[in-house]
């Protein structure tokens, strides 16, 4: 039998950069009812063809249908699903904390340890900008908690995997 | 009358290939007109407005397309459907934007639903209103995505030709569906060089049609093991054209067939092997077959809830080897053990040529199974109670009409009891004989798609079976039917209501019929005979069972005109068998409180006697008695 646990699941899908390929891709998510965590697209480097990543969760069974569906949809070339172990993911956020002439250091160096970097600052804030897995990202806004969170943004992830291997288009 | 091999987008792309036309000037609206002759159409649904009124200019001097004009936009979409259902070529339909855009929807959903080869064209506001809520404007490419196979919209006058290549193509291949090609007004007047053949673009389109060996040897081995197999027949195999494919195979192996709705004429019903139709009211042979299956083969089936009853308990001791065009069908609501991507043709060749080749595998021992089913045929025949008021039963009024009109003849449903006493009491023998609303259930889907099947098929007999309810959704159609020379028939079976509605409310709102009655049963409101007189048609009015067949024989003599009859019949005539909604297979009530296979998993072993006497000691019972019963034990 299928694994029924409810996972997080990535998938990286080769489109054509036809207009209205994100709704039918979104469409598909909401029509369906699966569970979508986040959707990032924009073009590659080759002309006419988009890379969206796409994190869902999801269980075996449900994902497997995702794909399926994904596949049906003509103007997607290719559907991959990235395994954890060897996939690369990051995401980058923008967070405004609180920080004054008394404590700025502080939240300097606490960006630093998670190589964040400040990219503002002002009498009463500044912002960093921190790129990284989403368990860094969480680890990172625990630590600038206690500074007060002004406001706080959010990419979606985007995703490849590690070594050679390359999801080219295929042709 | 199955479908000859009419040219597909490829063969007509190759045939003119060689013969590269240079580039002509022309519009647009031209050259809509001439990609749709070149792709092979020979006739067009549709109604003209604003958007669209650049096309019909071309449109009315073409010499090779027709054009039907229909009523109401709703209609030309079934007429596409119907059309494409009996020919397996692509039915074509035409409305301008906004609403008539819109009343397309139905249809569309309709023909995604059931796999229907379809495609749609819209006019468009100009694309310098686009987006400014301009008149008669509405997304019409937003609101059919969720219900086309694809759907487009032309921004470039050089796009044109291949847009509509490739929605033909993307229409007719793979798990075929209907697309939509949406044209701004200004794209149609626009000038520009036409070139014809264009060159299809459809890098993320490849269907699989040729099924993998290694599945094929799986599947074969595990049917020669089988105990109780049966093959469960969905309307893919009368899409891919495979019953004389399935004929073979069920032969050479000796493996029970039941089709679904979708699939009536896949299999002839007369042949021995033949265990009716599976689900909410199926016969009771072919829904046994299933439940008590070892093996579940199904071809071109996509396990819907109507075949399926509650999934949990659906057919509990079968392994599944699912073979379908679409593999998101595979696995999606029962796993399978052998998934098989492929067209049912290529399928049921390729398993049964690796079946004989092969030296030790012989045709699976299942006498006893089929003794077994053939003896619940027998035992549970499909039937039909006299009428307590002494009106006509509607089940005798299409029982008649499939004796007289025979298995040449086209049978269109609208959707309700009425669908399923057609699909019930008519004998399919072939294919592209039955056409209904399956998977989306559309009212009103039965004259204009009738009207199709005809414009077709202009030689067959097209029979209509309609309820009055669906009928009073789109009989204008018959005018364009009268119009237009498209002499369908209709055989209205008229109870007054809307009759599944209110059989529910009958079994399981404890008979507060809200809102199903649609007039007095003595009153004919609206009058049919005159109504369909005014619509340009004969029409007749038969209250005896004996003026039935003679009034069937007369519709069947007049071939100048559309014809209606309007049976009168009683309003409490009920579909059985039935599992109700939710409810377990094995729960099949074969008539109101009589459960074949009630006892569950014992009754596997009961003696087909023991049924007997359980058939015979419900029979005994009228159906107050059975009524009456059902309100004490509800008020004990």
């Amino acid at each position: 039998m299928a694994n029924t646990d409810i996972v997080r699941n990535t998938l990286s899908v080769l489109v054509q950069d036809v207009d209205g390929i994100i709704s039918r891709v979104a469409g598909m998510f909401t029509r369906r009812g699966y569970n979508l965590v986040s959707i990032v697209s924009a073009h590659t480097d080759t002309p006419g063809i988009s890379r969206i990543t796409i994190v869902v969760d999801a269980n075996e069974l449900v994902i497997e249908q995702v794909t399926k569906q994904l596949n049906k949809i003509i103007p997607v070339l290719k559907v991959v699903r990235l395994e954890e172990e060897s996939t690369i993911a990051r995401a980058i956020m923008l967070v405004k904390v609180n920080a004054d002439n008394t404590n700025r250091p502080q939240v300097v160096d606490a960006a630093n340890i998670f190589r964040a970097r400040v990219v503002d600052v002002a009498q009463e804030s500044v912002v960093i900008e921190a790129t990284g897995t989403p368990g860094k990202l969480r680890a990172l806004l625990e630590v600038l908690e206690p500074f007060g969170i002004r406001e706080l943004i959010q990419s979606g992830q985007i995703a490849l995997n590690r070594g050679p291997k390359t999801m080219a288009p295929s042709k | 009358m199955a479908a000859s091999h009419t040219p597909t987008p490829a063969t007509v792309a190759k045939k003119s290939a060689g013969a590269e036309n240079a580039p002509e000037r022309m519009t647009g609206a031209q050259a809509i007109v001439r990609s749709l002759e070149e792709l092979g159409t020979d006739i067009v649904f549709g109604l003209p407005g604003g958007a669209i009124l650049p096309l019909y200019d071309p449109l009315f001097s073409s010499t090779k397309l027709r054009h039907v004009l229909v009523r109401h936009e709703q209609g030309s979409g079934h007429a596409a459907t119907g059309y494409a259902q009996v020919t397996g070529k692509v039915g074509v339909c035409i409305a301008t934007s906004g609403p008539g855009a819109t009343n397309l929807v139905t249809p569309l959903a309709d023909a995604n639903l059931d796999s229907v080869p379809m495609v749609a064209i819209t006019g468009q506001v100009g694309r310098s209103l686009l987006g400014t809520d301009a008149f008669q404007e509405a997304d019409i490419r937003g609101v059919t995505m969720p219900i086309t196979k694809h759907n487009f919209m032309v921004t470039d006058p050089n796009d044109i030709a291949r847009t509509l290549m490739e929605a033909f193509h993307l229409a007719l291949t793979g798990r075929p569906g209907p697309v939509l090609v949406d044209i701004p007004k200004d794209i149609q007047n626009a000038e520009f060089d036409f070139v014809w053949p264009p060159k299809m673009d459809l890098p993320g389109y490849k269907p699989v049609t040729t099924p993998h060996s290694r599945q094929i040897t799986q599947a074969v081995q595990m049917i020669a093991e089988a105990e109780r197999p049966c093959l469960y027949i969905g309307g893919g195999v009368i899409k891919a054209d495979a019953n004389q494919e399935l004929l073979e195979f069920a032969e050479y192996t000796g493996i029970p067939v039941v089709t679904t709705l979708m699939a009536l004429g896949a299999f002839p019903e007369s042949h021995r092997l033949h265990m009716g139709m599976p689900g909410m009211h199926g016969a009771v042979p072919a829904v046994g077959a299933m439940q008590r299956s070892d093996l579940l083969i199904a071809i071109g089936a996509r396990f819907d809830d109507r075949v399926t009853g509650n999934l949990d308990e659906f057919a509990p001791d079968a392994k599944v080897i699912h073979a379908d065009i679409d593999p998101a069908e595979i696995g999606k609501i029962r796993e399978a053990a052998v998934p098989i991507v492929g067209d049912a043709r290529e399928v049921l060749s390729a398993l049964l040529r690796t079946y004989r080749s092969s030296k030790n595998l012989t045709p699976p021992e299942i006498s006893e199974w089929v003794d077994y089913l053939t003896d619940l045929k027998e035992r549970f025949p499909r039937g039909y109670d006299k009428q307590s008021d002494g009106m006509m039963s509607p089940q005798f009024v299409i029982e008649t009409l499939s004796q007289a009109a025979g298995p040449d003849a086209i049978y269109v449903a609208g959707v309700g009891q009425h669908q399923m006493w057609a699909a019930q009491f008519v004998d399919f023998e072939k294919p592209r004989t039955w056409l209904n609303s399956g998977g989306l259930g559309t009212m009103g889907y039965s004259v204009p798609a009738a009207m199709g099947a005809k414009a077709g098929l202009p030689d067959a007999e097209v029979w209509a079976i309609d309820g009055d309810g669906c009928f009073q959704m789109t009989n204008q159609e018959l005018t364009t039917a009268a119009v237009e020379g498209f002499p369908i028939k209709v055989a209205l079976i008229n109870n007054g209501n809307l009759g599944m509605v209110r059989q529910w409310q009958t079994l399981f709102y404890g008979g507060r019929y809200s809102n199903t009655k649609l007039r007095e049963q003595d009153e004919y409101v609206p009058d049919f005979v005159t109504l369909s007189e005014a619509l340009g048609c004969v029409a007749f009015r038969v209250t005896r069972e004996e003026d039935v067949l003679p009034t069937i024989q007369k519709a069947r003599e007049i071939n100048d005109r559309p014809v209606v009859i309007d049976f009168i019949v009683g309003e409490d005539a009920q579909v059985w068998p039935m599992v109700a909604a939710g409810a377990s297979n094995s729960d099949i009530e074969y008539a109101r409180g009589l459960r074949p296979f009630f006892e569950g998993d014992e009754s596997a072993g009961e003696s087909p006697a023991d049924i007997h006497e359980v058939l015979e000691d419900a029979q005994g019972e009228t159906v107050e008695e059975v009524l009456e019963d059902r309100a004490e034990k509800k008020e004990n």
